[in-house]
């Protein structure tokens, strides 16, 4: 089974055989770097790694011949709408924008669920992580790498009361990364701490078995802290006391990566104060990886609040170092995130990771300047150990609140994080291992009283799952009515019926997103916004945001609600493109006959370089076909462009309208009409019309000969002439 | 506990380190916490781990929550749950899984309990 750019990711196909799926391989995979400075068409890069064999570049690339650089970074996108049926859509879309690390966040509560998840139940703001689900994802993703040309880490979490379990479902799987810290079950989930960490030793174990990248849990203080920054000293704590227990139990340092968050925002003074930590951490923690997120404390509703965040947030990245850059998306504040907002998250990454590409050959950290702000930050954290050490350890220290206070240590607010040693979830459920305990199993981490002789523990029963996969037990369904068959008849009835809803997460959910702006204040406008949608029949309404422009003057909602109806994809009237003359057949016809245009930006319009690509041979332009072409620069009047025609006795007139305030392009358009016919030339000149808001349509209804707009290419243009050369020579 | 900002007291012992210091008195730190730590996890077995080491011989998710359940009902989880099915299976001359399946069915739970008594924890 291979994807085809053209069609559709078949989740019939995905779900076949799956009890036979084994994953191709396991382990982390970085990017492979490029030597530096590399060069791509004309510009050097020092941070990048190898392109891929199909991408979809940044917004601006259409100038620059479409490069696609992909930054030496790793960069993850977090998936996970509940149906994982929709989310391998969406993993195919992120991999396309340059995501390689695709990361799962669990269903709703599966952290206190005491054993594993079969099945493919639909989840809520997550996926239930089970075998079924993470091989047809796996399988999913083996062909999205495929398609992409580079490998695709796929990650979820090993936490919760069945750490162990999930770990060896993981081994078992092909799953290349995840987060496990102990401190994280015990702290943001309630999970008892001596439980949390016999579990948690277990668990890497078997995760290094197969290198796993393990991702901690520290960034987790920043976002529960009020004033997060405050934490900084407890986050190094936290960071060192996972990465010391994970070395010691048998993990590789570069395969244990700090999960660092930049933790303040404007308007502090965000810059400095994220920049001292990010250094802090990096000297303290060398030779662990580093996964750099992006802050989620503070984004709201806002998306460019969220984006300008995340930009400043990489920036940090680039300028300290990061191996993995995780994205968040910006609508995180208001939903479970939708397509487009993952594939933002991921182009705000990529766009600031390859705008900063080799920012360090000239721009340099000053060492003397920052040095006592680092110092400082690695004291208040040796202070922090000591005291927990003075307390008795970490149980006593967790027992009198030290995580997650919330003042700038040693100072102590009070209201830390309060955890029993001996209570909250499965208190009691550890026991001893006896003299002769046994477990008959290879990468079991502990006392193990193997018989004298064994080498490899499981040669005891004729192999593990770990060694020998034929012996995994696979489960398909356990809920009859609740999985992915089920629903997929849903969605395969739709497809049929060639009918089709607007969607934001699964397939034909049917939400759209509204923005509107009243001349009302907050309360008024949200009640006007919902009347709106209520007249325009829409449904299930909700307003997901509000910016207030003024007081009383103005403020901006955004609103999401569902489409009661379909649209029948059979009854769509696609605009007809004309048929495109071969360049063979153009630039033959030009030699015989040559076609000469005169080209400018008309009215007070300064915007070239649209109509630069137009003409130019190395954009492909019209001159490229052997067209002559009169550039007569930008703002150029109406009447200069006739004259301009006459005199150089040219076929065509070539007028870029970039700008349509009040409709100005419709009226240069007519006034061009206009003026050729006064001059006595219009029929025998070829008026054309291009702009990112023009249409053939309306330059047609506007005196024009053709319009041409978003997209359009020199060829587009260079076989209209010809043609309608071709015509006027027959009159 | 309340306390206001002592830095600059507390401080003192740590002002002539170096940076390499500090960075090498951090980690000695670090690891002076986590020891205890792992000396509990190598010396101590849960429900869950046991159930990964089931996982691990071959039984399935649903077959593993049920044995660990009936073996730490009946207080062997500290023998280890593959332990005990595997001694049963050898006693009984049945492949560990049909073991494990029979136990499942309420079967040789008495000769399980005879097979590990009196191998107490010292």
């Amino acid at each position: 089974m291979k994807l085809t750019s053209n069609e559709k990711i078949d989740v019939k196909e995905i779900l076949k055989d799956l009890d036979k799926y084994r994953p191709r391989r396991k382990g982390w995979t970085w990017r492979k770097n490029l030597t530096s400075p590399h060069r791509i068409g004309e510009y050097e890069y020092y941070q990048i790694s190898g392109p891929l064999k199909n991408s979809i570049p940044l917004p601006a690339a259409k100038y620059f011949d479409n490069i696609d650089p992909q930054p030496d970074v790793v960069i993850t996108a977090e998936i996970a709408s509940g149906r994982f049926e929709d989310d391998i859509r969406r993993m195919r879309m992120a991999a396309w924008h340059g995501a390689d690390h695709i990361m799962v966040i669990r269903t709703l509560g599966q952290s206190h669920i005491d054993g594993l998840i079969e099945g493919t139940p639909e989840g809520v703001g997550g996926i239930p992580i089970t075998r079924k689900q993470i091989r047809a994802t796996r399988k999913a993703l083996d062909l999205i790498e495929d398609e992409v040309g580079r490998p695709i880490n796929f990650h979820s979490y090993v936490s919760g009361v069945a750490g162990p379990e999930i770990a060896v479902l993981f081994a078992e799987e092909g799953v290349n990364g995840a987060h496990q810290d102990p401190q994280y079950n015990i702290l943001y989930r309630g999970i008892n701490p001596i439980r949390s960490f016999v579990d948690a030793a277990v668990a890497k174990r078997i995760m290094s078995s197969v290198d796993m990248l393990q991702i901690d849990g520290a960034h987790n203080a920043n976002a529960s802290a009020r004033v997060a920054w405050k934490v900084m000293p407890e986050l190094l704590v936290q960071h060192a006391i996972n990465c010391a227990f994970s070395l010691k139990v048998g993990m590789k340092k570069n395969l244990i990566a700090l999960s660092t968050v930049p933790p303040t925002v404007s308007p502090t003074p965000e810059f400095r104060m994220n920049l001292v930590y990010a250094v802090t951490l990096r000297e303290l923690f060398k030779g662990f990886r580093f996964r750099a997120q992006m802050n989620t404390r503070y984004i709201e509703s806002d998306l460019f609040d969220a984006t300008r965040i995340h930009v400043l947030n990489t920036l940090i990245s680039r300028l300290t170092s990061a191996d993995l850059q995780s994205t968040i998306t910006p609508d995180e504040g208001r939903n479970v995130p939708w397509h487009i907002n993952s594939i933002r998250g991921i182009e705000t990454a990529k766009h600031t990771l390859i705008a900063l590409d080799g920012m360090k050959e000239f721009v340099k950290i000053d060492e003397n300047k920052i040095r006592k702000h680092v110092r400082e930050l690695k004291m208040r954290a040796i202070l922090f150990m000591e005291e927990i050490l003075e307390v008795g350890g970490y149980f006593e220290a967790l027992e009198k609140g030290f995580f997650v206070d919330n003042g700038y240590y040693p100072e102590r607010v009070g209201d830390g994080i309060v955890r029993k040693k001996n209570g909250e979830i499965a208190a009691g459920t550890v026991v001893p291992r006896d003299k002769d305990y046994l477990a008959p199993v290879c990468y079991h981490f502990g006392y193990n009283n193997l018989p004298e002789g064994i080498e490899k523990p499981c040669d005891l029963i004729g192999g593990c799952t770990l060694c020998n996969p034929d012996k995994i037990q696979y489960i398909d369904e356990l809920d009859p009515e609740d999985n992915v068959e089920k629903r997929y008849e849903k969605t395969l009835k739709m497809i049929k019926s060639n009918e089709v809803k607007p969607e934001v997460e699964w397939f034909g959910d049917g939400w759209i997103q509204l923005d509107m702006t009243f001349p009302l204040k907050e309360e008024l406008a949200e009640a006007a916004a919902l009347e709106v949608a209520r007249k325009l029949g829409l449904e299930d309404v909700q307003v997901v945001h509000r910016t207030v422009l003024h007081p009383v003057e103005g403020t901006y909602i955004e609103l999401k609600a569902r489409v009661p109806f379909r649209v029948k994809v059979d009854e769509l009237k696609i605009p007809e493109k004309p048929e495109l003359l071969s360049e063979d057949e153009i630039i033959e016809f030009v030699k015989k006959n040559p076609i000469m245009v005169v080209a400018g930006t008309v009215g007070n319009d300064e915007h070239s370089v649209g109509l630069r690509e137009i003409l130019d041979i190395k954009h492909g332009g019209i001159e490229k076909y052997g067209i002559k072409y009169v550039y007569l620069g930008t703002s150029v009047p109406l009447e200069k462009m006739i004259d301009a025609a006459i005199e150089t006795n040219s076929d065509a007139i070539l007028a870029s309208m970039i700008i349509t305030h009040n409709d100005v392009h419709i009226e240069n358009m007519r006034k061009l009409h206009q003026i050729a016919i006064e001059k006595g030339i219009r029929d025998k000149i070829i008026l054309v019309a291009g702009g990112t808001q023009i249409t053939n349509d309306m330059a047609k209804a506007n005196g024009m000969d053709a319009g041409f707009g978003r997209g359009t290419k020199g060829i587009h243009v260079a076989s209209f002439l010809v043609k309608k050369k071709m015509e006027l020579q027959k009159e | 506990m309340q306390r206001a900002d002592d830095f600059e007291v507390r401080k003192k012992h740590l002002e002539n380190m170096t940076d390499e210091e500090l960075d090498e008195y951090f980690w000695e730190l670090a690891n002076r916490i986590v020891e205890p730590l792992v000396e509990l996890a190598q010396t101590h077995t849960s429900p869950s781990i046991e159930r990964s080491v089931l996982l691990r011989m071959g039984f399935n998710s649903l077959q593993a929550k049920e044995l660990v359940k009936r073996i730490h009902e009946k207080g062997l989880l500290g023998k280890g749950a593959g332990n005990v099915i595997l001694k049963l299976s050898e006693k009984k001359g049945l492949n560990y899984i049909e073991a494990g399946k029979a136990l499942i069915e309420g079967k040789y739970w008495d000769e399980v309990e005879k097979m590990f008594k009196g191998v107490e924890d010292e």
